[in-house]
């Protein structure tokens, strides 16, 4: 079972004062406090500082190409649903490269937790605009500030069905470990954006900007009442909510496959060839 | 090539072609499939394909089924009865022999022929006679063909219940009511038919089969469990076969977004140890080789069938091409093993199939399935498949072997370059995939004076490996020819007669042909083209424009074979053109 210990110490390749550290600690404490057994968690990732994260822990995983985190955790889930799959990407991986996969894994609602780092910037690359980065953002490559309309994540989510949809900031580590939890307890897709300063590239969006406008949602905020979620999740500005936007139970991908409901797919007998023998007589 | 009802040579009696033309949607497959059935269940040998154009609706298609008692694997050109749907049927008029029949309906369709037998038969009017709707029509055209060669009508009677079954049971009935008319009209009736009876034929019965079908038995005859694609010509095949599968046989189907998500999904689900696959057309696997590469670099085995047509681009979606060997050999960014198998005939992409899992299994490498719409479209009738033949060798280290180790190492450095496999989940270790450059734990690396240099030969040692699996070309002809004619993958059967009818027309060994063809397309085997040394004449026989197998020839052996037979405008080669531009080299020198 996860301790902090035994989730091991590594040196990281990301800056001081980086988001992603508190992004690591809170992901860590999640897994100690949910008491989770690591030999059956597999962290999925794609490219770039934020996808480095399962390299800094002792895990499962696959930190595979940039943007394409998502169908390779939904292949996972699919051969193996035994698994507690989470996948940690950032901004540019998930909502950019990966779009269209992130539109259809949340209609899939295969269960995963999806974990965005979300700086709205390109760190990796050297500061570049990011799907999330706000209207005037000015970089160098954007050099007269970001002219297109940013991506809403979490409208985005709320309105293809996913089943969890959080926002948390990485800055206040108790609550970012909580969503982390809940995201990871929920049946289904979960998304949990969390915004995080990059302190290189980000001089706009960074801790202070975030701490003075992040506030969490009340507590009869209605997770299951979709407009009002998506009111919520479309929220940004001088206030973002924080907290669990959104929330459905609608059945999983692997509960409506009907393929793996006693057993998981790996565990079913497939081992020889001649029980397609009856398969063959059709072709006579 | 000759053909026709009469002997060809001796011990081939019977070796005949029917040709339905008509427009996309009026039912050609469907005829084509139940006649292609009913010959297969009297133990004929059956080849049939489908020359289609990219439309759901009008054009002009054909089915055309050869069938003979001795094995045929190609179409024929000359056409023994033809069944016009349509007016432009008349384009194939030019390909009917003195004792061919034509069938047509003079209300739906005008045609005159100059050769042959003209058979203008009332076939909506029979249909609807009979109680039948239009399409019925059809079923009275198939009756007839059966008819006038008196095929016992039964077996088509027995092929209509089997599709209707008890519950359209009323729907059937009315179809062998057509049926029935269909083939009393004709049986011994017609003056002009010429054709021979096939009325003293019984055979045991065959299975017939499809490329797609073949590839779909063959993955699923290995325990393969999860196939993500996205509908591509001629590929779909495969995923629909095995969607209709799914719940008997635990293999999951799911329709990817796009094919980056395809081959992504598929080595997902591989790590976690799922036998995983995908399948489609040059133009989805171009989106894969990001992916491809991914496979490389983290050694997970995947499958992938790429089933060409021609291109550049969306090319002629409906048609046949070989057109994306080097494609496939080359594709990906970096330098990592794979094997490339191109099946040349419909059984052999069955069992090509189950040993691509095998081999991507013990190597944890790709292996691509090149086939082609000819392949993936056309039906074969296939003698007994035995399952015995098909072994399934996962090489995955098993919870008892993990508990034993001291430690485990997802890349671990080996003489072979192939380290020991485990999967995500066991109780034991964990395992890891890293796109990054990585060292033997699978964390990311940038130790440029060890690891990478070790990683790069580790990976690459694989190849030796599968050099070994490489099998040799098949050897078809006299041990005496000083010619040869080289093809690989779904030529086989076009050049295998090409061969059988030149080496017909020649009694000089100098002019006595053999043909070297090659299934295992990659890695190549220097070994394997010793044969080279002691020819004459060589020709390399391709269904594309550059020559890309001669160029892989003159890659590996350092020999440039300059006489090529290329034909590259979507249809696949028959005997008669190969032999022809064989001849042509020959005359002029």
């Amino acid at each position: 079972m996860a301790d902090l210990e035994s989730l091991g110490k590594y040196e990281t390749a990301w800056c001081p004062g980086c988001g992603d550290f508190g992004i690591l600690d809170a992901v860590r404490d999640a897994l100690v406090k949910l008491d989770a057994d690591m030999h059956k968690c597999v962290f999925v990732s794609g490219i770039g500082q934020a996808a480095k994260l399962p390299q800094y822990m002792n895990c499962n995983f696959f930190n595979g190409l940039h943007g394409r985190s998502l169908p390779v955790a939904t292949g996972i889930k699919i051969a193996n649903k035994e698994l507690v799959v989470i996948v940690t990407s950032g901004d540019g991986d998930i909502y950019g490269e990966g779009g269209n996969h992130f539109m259809h894994a949340i209609r899939r609602n295969i269960d995963i937790t999806v974990i965005v780092h979300n700086n709205q910037v390109y760190g990796l690359t050297k500061g570049q605009a990011s799907p999330t980065s706000d209207l005037g953002f000015v970089t160098k490559v954007q050099t007269h500030g970001v002219i297109s309309e940013p991506v809403h994540p979490l409208g985005l989510a709320v309105t293809l069905g996913a089943g969890f949809v959080a926002r948390s900031f990485s800055g206040d580590k108790e609550h970012l470990s909580s969503m982390i939890q809940e995201g990871i307890k929920h049946k289904g897709f979960s998304l949990v954006d969390v915004l995080q300063p990059c302190v290189t590239f980000n001089k706009k969006n960074n801790f202070v900007w975030y701490k003075q406008r992040v506030y969490k949602l009340a507590a009869d905020h209605d997770a299951h009442d979709k407009h009002k979620a998506l009111e919520k999740a479309l929220e940004w500005g001088d206030k973002i909510p924080t907290g669990v936007i959104y929330q459905d139970g609608r059945p999983t991908y692997e509960d409506a496959c009907g393929l793996m409901k006693d057993k998981a797919l790996i565990g079913q007998d497939v081992s020889s060839p001649s029980r397609i023998a009856p398969v063959l007589e059709e072709f006579l | 090539m000759p053909t026709g009802l009469k002997a060809r040579s001796s011990s081939v009696k019977i070796d005949f072609t029917i040709k339905i033309g008509g427009e996309a949607g009026q039912g050609l497959a469907t005829m084509g499939f139940l006649l292609s059935k009913a010959f297969a269940r009297k133990g004929l040998n059956v080849f049939a394909n489908q020359v289609i154009q990219s439309r759901i609706r009008g054009g002009h298609n054909w089915f055309q089924i050869r069938a003979s008692d001795a094995r045929v694997l190609a179409p024929s050109a000359a056409t023994d009865i033809l069944i016009a749907l349509d007016r432009e049927s008349s384009c194939h008029l030019k390909e009917l022999k003195a004792n061919s029949v034509v069938i047509f309906d003079s209300t739906v369709v005008k045609m005159e022929s100059t050769l042959g037998c003209p058979l203008d038969i009332p076939l909506a009017k029979i249909a609807s006679e009979n109680g039948g709707n239009k399409i019925m029509s059809n079923i009275a055209a198939v009756a007839c063909v059966l008819g006038l060669l008196e095929y016992d009508v039964n077996v088509l009677f027995e092929l209509i219940r089997e599709s209707f079954g008890d519950k359209d049971k009323a729907i059937g009935d009315v179809n062998i009511k057509v049926a029935q008319a269909g083939y009393d009209l004709v049986f011994k009736k017609v003056k002009c038919n010429k054709l021979p009876s096939l009325s003293a034929l019984e055979g045991k019965r065959k299975m017939l089969v499809s490329g797609s079908e073949a590839v779909a038995l063959g993955a699923l005859a290995a325990g393969c469990q999860f196939i993500s694609a996205y509908p591509m010509s001629p590929s779909t095949g495969i995923m629909t076969y095995l969607a209709a599968k799914e719940d008997d046989y635990h293999v999951v189907v799911e329709q990817s977004e796009d094919e980056i998500a395809s081959i992504n999904m598929a080595l997902g689900a591989s790590f976690a140890g799922a036998r995983s696959m995908t399948a489609s057309s040059g133009g989805g696997f171009a989106l894969m080789v990001e992916g491809l590469s991914l496979a490389g670099m983290v050694e997970t085995p995947i499958v992938i069938v790429v089933a060409q047509r021609p291109a550049p681009a969306t090319g002629l979606p409906t048609r046949t091409a070989q057109e994306d060997l080097q494609f496939v050999i080359h594709a990906g960014h970096g330098e990592f093993p794979r094997m490339v198998l191109a099946p040349a005939t419909i059984e052999e992409a069955f069992f090509a199939t189950a040993r691509a899992f095998n081999i991507a299994d013990t190597y944890r490498v790709p292996v691509i399935i090149l086939s082609d719409q000819f392949i993936a479209d056309s039906y074969l009738t296939v003698d007994d498949i035995d399952l015995k033949e098909v072994k399934i060798e996962r090489n995955i280290l098993s919870d008892e072997e993990l508990k034993k180790l001291k430690e485990y190492k997802s890349y671990q450095i080996t003489k072979s370059g192939v380290s020991p496999r485990a999967l995500p989940g066991n109780p034991y270790f964990f395992v890891t995939a890293d796109s990054d450059e990585h060292d033997e734990t699978g964390r990311i690396t940038e130790d440029l004076d060890f690891m990478r240099p070790e990683m790069v030969k580790k990976r690459n040692r694989k190849n030796l490996g599968l050099l070994k699996e490489a099998r040799p070309p098949i050897r078809y002809g006299p041990k005496d020819a000083e010619d040869c004619l080289i093809g690989w993958g779904s030529t086989y059967g076009a050049l295998k007669e090409a061969v059988d009818l030149l080496n017909s027309e020649s009694r000089k060994r100098h002019e006595k042909v053999a043909l070297f063809h090659f299934s295992d397309v990659w890695p190549l085997n220097e070994k394997h083209f010793t044969f080279l040394k002691k020819l004459e004449f060589a020709a390399v026989v391709e269904n594309n424009f550059t020559g890309q197998f001669a160029r892989l020839i003159a890659e590996t052996t350092g020999k440039v074979i300059k006489n090529r037979i290329n034909k590259f405008n979507g249809l696949p080669f028959e005997a008669e053109e190969i032999a022809k531009a064989y001849r042509k080299f020959k005359k002029n020198g």
